[in-house]
């Protein structure tokens, strides 16, 4: 398992993606699932990065881990920000016009689509939200 | 991301290269509210495009609102992959491909 502990600010956002990137390239994972992989880390870092720290500001740590037979990418995220179940949303309506459309709620939703799992939990007074996926 | 312009009259292609993201949507948002004037037929080639987040989802719906009132907006070169993200979120609907 890797991980990498930095400040939850959108700026590090490109730093997690390269990171996790070499750890999937290692692991030879299809490109359609490093891409997959690669917009759902922009979502829950950026989520992270507004939402959990308010003005303060504050860390997030991200963990990966591939395991073989099957190969599965599991990728967590802890941060010590305000409680918040993502899960919570209720999904977007993705099937209303143009005009009527909200992109509020779509990033998760996006994670919920893209990835074969995603469990949230609040443990040790840490968001931790763990998504996984098949390579 | 780099983003490659090309003008002929009241078409203007905009070419998006690389991630278009949390940190990166915001200089495409900036683009169109700077280069969309007198535009009429807007066609955005994504053929170079790595992936589109939310973050740029929200920079497309809101061009394509823009574009309704005055003529067109058109993708070109979206991969399959893209074209997935197009199809979960319900975007492949609303936006139009070439």
């Amino acid at each position: 398992m890797k991980e990498i502990t930095l400040e939850a600010d959108v700026k590090n956002i490109p730093v997690v993606t390269d990171f996790v990137n070499e750890v999937l390239e290692e692991a030879e994972c299809p490109i359609k699932v490093q891409m997959q992989i690669d917009v759902i880390l922009d979502e829950v870092f950026a989520n992270i990065a507004l939402y959990a720290y308010g003005e303060s500001g504050g860390d997030a740590t991200v963990c990966v881990d591939v395991s073989d037979e099957p190969k599965v990418i599991s990728i967590t995220f802890k941060d010590k920000g305000m409680p918040f179940d993502p899960l919570s949303r209720e999904d977007p309506d993705v099937t209303l016009s143009v005009e009527d459309r909200k992109i509020g709620g779509l990033g998760i939703f996006m994670v919920k689509k893209m990835m074969d799992e995603v469990v949230y939990r609040y443990e040790d007074g840490m968001n931790v939200l763990t998504v996984r996926k098949k390579m | 991301m780099t983003i490659n312009k090309n003008s002929e009259g009241s078409k203007l292609t905009v070419a998006v290269e690389g991630r278009l993201d949390t940190t990166t949507a915001p200089q495409l948002e900036e683009e169109f509210k700077n280069s969309l004037e007198g535009v009429e037929d807007l066609v955005l080639d994504f053929s170079k495009l790595d992936y589109i987040s939310s973050a740029g989802l929200r920079v497309l719906l809101s061009a394509q609102k823009q574009m309704n009132k005055v003529g067109k907006m058109t993708l070109t070169g979206v991969s399959p992959e893209i074209m997935e993200i197009f199809e979960v979120t319900g975007f492949s609907d609303i936006l139009t491909f070439a």
